[in-house]
C-alpha cells in the first residue's frame, strides 16, 4: 500500500522549463502546487559553480548531467523486422535529470517554428497538392495557428532572456535580422551576441552570393538583463563549456537563471526531488487522471499524490512513456494505422562541411552553445518542394561553440586515427578549422513511432519504451540538396581542405553519435481524439485534467530547435489553463 | 602578434624582473605537482593487475608515441587515467543500462551490447589479445617490437584479431580512453602538466574569453590552466 500525501490543486511532473512555467503561472491563481523530479536539486551555486562543470570528460563525455539509462532509457530498432535492443550508453540524444532538466545543459538556440511549418499539410496542399506527399508520410497541421502562439512564443523569449535581432516586425522586414522569419510583436529582450571570426567569414560569403545571414537567435545574454519575473542574467564570457554543461555564469538561459528562484518564493509551491513519478492514476472510469504515484529514493517506497490537475512535464520521451504505462491512450499500431499514442515520432536530419585554413586561427575554445550567422534561405518556407522533390528544408549555422579537445577535434580526412599521423595532426590542425552546419527537417511517417518494448524492463519492472526509427528517402533527399548548396558557400571561401559530412541515400540510424536531443511527437496535438492525443491546450482527449507539455506535442517536427515552439506552446497552455479551464474543469474542445 | 591590451607579451613577460620572481613561483608549484606522482614504473594500479598494466602501458605507447611534437600518452600518464577510470564509476557502468538479453553480434549502430562493463572488457580482451598476439607474431603484445605492435593493433582495430563478439569493442573503448586521458583535466590522472593541452593551444580551464569574440584571427596568447589551478 502506497503512502498517500495531501491532496494539491495541481501536480507537476519534472521541473524543467515547462514545469517551471506552469508552477510560476498556476502559483499566481493562488492553486496549492507539487512538484515532482526525479533527480536531484540543481542550482547555480553550488552545483554549476566554477571550475566544476569546467569538466570536458565528467559532464561532456561521460555525461553525468544527463538521465543514467540505468534509471530510464528505450530501446531502439530501425523497423518493425528488427529487435529493439537498449540504449544502454546515451549517444544520439541526451535527455537530462534532476531540477532544470534540459534547460540547463542545452546549447541555447532559440527559434519560433516558421507559420507555414504550424500548417504544412495545408501548405502544400495549396502549393503543390496532396500528390507529392509520399506513402507512408504522416502530416498534419497544428490545431494552433503561428498569430494565436505569437504572443506567447514573446512572452517565453522575454522570460528565458533571448539574444537576437528581429528580421520581421510586425510584417516590416528589418535589416540584418532573418528576413523569412513569421512577423514578431516587438524585438528580441536583448541585442545579438558578438560574431566571431568563423561566423564573420562565413557571412561574408554569404552577403556575396546573395544570401541573407542574420546572428543567431540565442539563448544567452549579450548583455545585463533583468526579466518578468525579476530575475537576472549576467552577459556571457564565451566560456566555451555550454552544451552538456551547466552556466556557472548566470548566463544561459535556463530555469535556474529564469524562473526558479522566483517561483520559489511562492509559498503555495513546492517541489520534490528524487520523486520518479511511475504512474498517472485513473478515476475509475478512466474519464479524469485523480493523481500520480512515484517512487520516493529516499524512503525506498511508493508514494501517491492526489491532485485535481496533473501536468506533465517530463522530457518528450518520458511524457510519452509515462502515458504509455499509465494507459492514458490507445498505442499507436502502424501496420492498422490505430491508436494515438507513440505517433509521428520525428526527429532532425543534419549535416555540416568542415573547412581548414591552416594560416588563420579561430580559437575555438572562445564560444557558447548559439554562436554564429545563420541564413534561411533554403528553409521550410522557402523550398519549392514540387521542384526539388523532397518536402522539407534547414537552417544553416556557422559558429565554433566550444573548443573541448576530446570531443572537438576536426581533422582532414585521411588523418590516421591513432599513432604518430594522429598526433601530428591534432598538433597541425586543432584551432585552424570552422564549419558550417545545416539543422533540417526530419518530416513524420507511419513507420516511426514508439511503444513499449516486450522484453526490457526498468528498475520499477515497467516496460521499457520502444523507438521505432530510421531515415527516410525524403529527408535524405533534402539533406544532399542540403549538401550541395553548403559546399557552393563553403568553396567559395577558399579553404585550403573542405570535407563534409551528410547523410545520404541508404543512411541509417546509429545510436552512437550525438545528433540532437530534438526527440519529438508521440502525444501530438491534434482537431480530433482519432487523430492524436491533446487538443489544441494540450490538454488529453481521454482525461481533461491532464495537460503534456513539451516538444511530444508537435505534430510534426519543425527545421528548428524544439526549446522556441515548446516554450510557446507552455505559455499558451497555462493561459488556456487559466481563462478557460480553472474557473470551469472540463474538455476545452 | 600584436600586443593585445590587458594580456602580457609573452617574451615582455619573460624579461621583466617581477614577472621573473612571478614565474618561477609558477615553476615551482608544478615542479612540486610533478614530484607528488610517482614515477609510471613505481605507479600501484587500483584496477589493473601486472599483465593488464604492462598491456596498457604498451598500447598506449603506440596509440599516442613519444616520438615527434607534443607529448606521447606515456608523457602524459594516460595508463594512470585508464587504471583510474576503469576503478570508478565508468569502469563498473554504474550508469548504463545493463539487464539482459544481450546482443553483442548487434550490428555496431546499435552500440554498447556487449554484457560486460569496460572493466570487465579490458579484463577479457587483454588476453585474449595477448594470445592472439603469441600465435601470430610469437610474443605477447607488450614484448613485441614497436613495428609488430603497430601491425597487432590495426589488426585489432580491423577486427582481424578472432575475438568473441562480447570482445568486439574493445579497440574502440582503448583508443577512446587513451584519448580522453590525453585531453581530459590532469585531475583525472592523465594529460600531465597539461602538456597535450600545451602542445594543441587549448586554455584549459580559463573559461572566460568575452573580449576575445571580437578579436579576428589572433592566436590566444595565454597558456592552460587546469580546475586544480595548475598553470603552464
Amino acid at each position: 500500500m502506497a503512502r498517500q500525501e495531501a491532496k494539491k490543486d495541481v501536480v507537476i511532473v519534472g521541473l524543467g522549463w515547462t514545469g517551471a512555467i506552469a508552477g510560476i503561472e498556476l502559483a499566481q491563481e493562488g492553486l496549492e502546487i507539487v512538484a515532482l523530479e526525479r533527480g536531484r536539486d540543481q542550482a547555480t551555486v553550488p552545483e554549476f559553480k566554477y571550475p566544476d562543470q569546467i569538466d570536458e570528460l565528467t559532464w561532456g563525455v561521460r555525461l553525468k548531467n544527463m538521465q543514467h539509462p540505468r534509471r530510464q532509457t528505450v530501446t531502439v530498432r530501425r523497423n518493425g523486422d528488427e529487435t529493439a535492443l537498449p540504449l544502454r550508453a546515451l549517444g544520439s540524444f541526451l535527455p537530462a535529470d534532476g531540477v532544470g532538466g534540459a534547460g540547463t545543459h542545452w546549447n541555447g538556440l532559440n527559434w519560433r517554428p516558421q507559420p507555414e511549418e504550424m500548417r504544412l499539410l495545408s501548405h502544400i496542399r495549396e502549393n503543390w497538392g496532396d500528390e507529392i506527399i509520399p506513402e507512408g508520410m504522416s502530416l498534419g497541421d497544428y490545431p494552433v495557428t503561428y498569430d494565436e502562439l505569437e504572443p506567447f512564443f514573446t512572452r517565453f523569449e522575454q522570460v528565458a532572456g533571448i539574444s537576437g535581432q528581429a528580421g520581421n516586425l510586425n510584417g516590416q522586414i528589418q535589416p540584418g535580422g532573418n528576413p523569412f522569419e513569421g512577423w514578431r510583436s516587438t524585438d528580441y529582450p536583448m541585442p545579438p551576441m558578438p560574431t566571431t571570426w568563423d561566423s564573420h567569414k562565413f557571412r561574408e560569403a554569404a552577403l556575396a552570393m546573395g544570401l541573407h545571414p542574420f546572428p543567431a537567435p540565442a539563448g544567452i545574454a549579450s548583455t545585463s538583463y533583468v526579466n518578468p519575473y525579476g530575475m537576472q542574467m549576467g552577459p556571457c564570457n564565451l566560456c566555451g563549456f555550454c552544451e552538456r554543461y551547466g552556466c556557472y555564469q548566470y548566463s544561459k538561459s535556463s530555469p535556474q537563471t529564469a524562473i526558479l528562484d522566483a517561483l520559489k518564493r511562492h509559498p503555495n509551491f513546492s517541489y520534490r526531488t528524487h520523486a520518479e513519478v511511475l504512474r498517472v492514476e485513473l478515476a475509475p472510469d478512466g474519464r479524469t487522471a485523480t493523481g500520480v504515484t512515484y517512487f520516493d529514493e529516499e524512503a525506498q517506497e511508493e508514494v501517491f499524490q492526489p491532485a485535481d490537475i496533473v501536468i506533465l512535464a517530463a522530457y518528450q520521451l518520458n511524457n510519452v512513456h509515462l502515458m504509455m504505462v499509465s494507459g492514458l491512450a490507445e498505442i499507436y499500431d502502424p501496420a492498422t494505422d490505430q491508436g494515438v499514442l507513440g505517433k509521428n515520432y520525428g526527429y532532425q536530419m543534419n549535416g555540416g562541411a568542415t573547412l581548414f585554413f591552416r594560416d588563420e586561427h579561430f580559437n575555438p575554445f572562445v564560444g557558447h552553445g548559439s554562436n554564429g550567422m545563420c541564413i534561411d534561405d533554403y528553409g521550410m518556407n522557402r523550398n519549392d518542394y514540387g521542384a526539388l522533390g523532397f518536402i522539407g528544408g534547414a537552417y544553416w549555422r556557422s559558429g565554433l561553440t566550444n573548443g573541448q579537445p576530446i570531443r572537438s577535434m576536426p581533422l582532414p580526412s585521411g588523418t590516421p586515427s591513432w599513432g604518430a599521423g594522429w598526433k601530428a595532426g591534432v598538433g597541425e590542425w586543432y584551432g585552424h578549422a570552422m564549419s558550417i552546419g545545416s539543422h533540417g527537417s526530419n518530416m513524420s511517417y507511419r513507420a516511426n513511432h514508439l511503444d513499449l518494448d516486450p522484453t526490457y524492463t526498468d528498475r520499477h519492472g515497467r516496460p521499457l519504451m520502444r523507438m521505432t526509427f530510421d531515415w527516410q528517402e525524403n529527408d535524405l533527399r533534402m539533406n544532399q540538396y542540403m549538401k550541395a548548396r553548403v559546399e557552393e558557400v563553403a568553396a567559395s571561401m577558399n579553404p585550403d581542405i573542405m570535407q563534409s559530412s551528410f547523410k545520404g541515400p541508404g543512411a541509417r540510424y546509429d545510436v552512437r553519435p550525438y545528433q540532437t536531443t530534438h526527440n519529438t511527437g508521440g502525444h501530438i496535438m491534434s482537431a480530433s481524439p482519432n487523430e492524436g492525443v491533446v487538443n489544441r491546450y494540450s490538454q488529453m482527449w481521454g482525461q481533461h485534467n491532464v495537460f503534456a507539455m513539451g516538444a511530444g506535442n508537435f505534430v510534426q517536427n519543425t527545421q528548428y530547435n524544439p526549446t522556441g515552439l515548446l516554450g510557446g506552446l507552455a505559455y499558451w497552455t497555462v493561459d488556456a489553463i487559466r481563462s478557460q479551464y480553472l474557473s470551469n474543469p472540463r474538455p476545452l474542445v | 602578434m600584436s600586443d593585445l591590451p590587458g594580456y602580457p607579451n609573452r617574451r615582455g613577460f619573460l624579461k621583466t624582473s617581477a614577472a621573473s620572481v612571478a614565474l618561477a613561483g609558477i615553476a615551482a608549484r608544478a615542479e612540486a605537482q610533478a614530484d607528488t606522482v610517482p614515477p609510471l614504473d613505481e605507479y600501484w594500479p587500483e584496477y589493473l593487475d601486472a599483465a593488464e598494466w604492462a598491456f596498457v602501458m604498451a598500447a598506449c605507447a603506440r596509440l599516442i608515441p613519444s616520438e615527434g611534437d607534443g607529448p606521447g600518452a606515456i608523457e602524459a600518464r594516460v595508463p594512470v587515467f585508464i587504471d583510474r577510470q576503469l576503478a570508478d564509476y565508468y569502469g563498473r557502468a554504474d550508469i548504463w543500462y545493463m539487464e539482459g538479453p544481450h546482443d553483442p553480434t548487434a550490428p555496431p549502430e546499435f552500440g554498447w551490447q556487449t554484457p560486460l562493463t569496460p572493466a570487465e572488457l579490458y579484463r577479457q580482451a587483454i588476453p585474449a589479445f595477448n594470445a592472439w598476439c603469441e600465435r601470430t607474431h610469437g610474443a605477447a603484445f607488450p614484448d613485441l617490437d614497436p613495428q609488430a605492435q603497430d601491425e597487432a593493433l590495426t589488426a585489432l582495430d580491423e577486427g582481424e584479431t578472432d575475438l568473441a563478439p562480447e570482445l568486439s569493442p574493445f579497440f574502440t573503448t582503448l583508443l577512446n580512453n587513451t584519448k580522453e586521458g590525453y585531453f581530459a583535466d590532469p585531475i583525472h590522472g592523465g594529460n600531465h602538466g597539461m602538456q597535450a593541452w600545451v602542445y594543441i593551444g587549448f586554455p584549459g580551464a580559463r573559461a572566460a574569453y568575452r573580449e576575445w569574440a571580437g578579436r579576428h584571427n589572433v592566436q590566444y596568447p595565454l597558456g592552460p590552466v587546469s580546475i586544480s589551478g595548475e598553470r603552464a
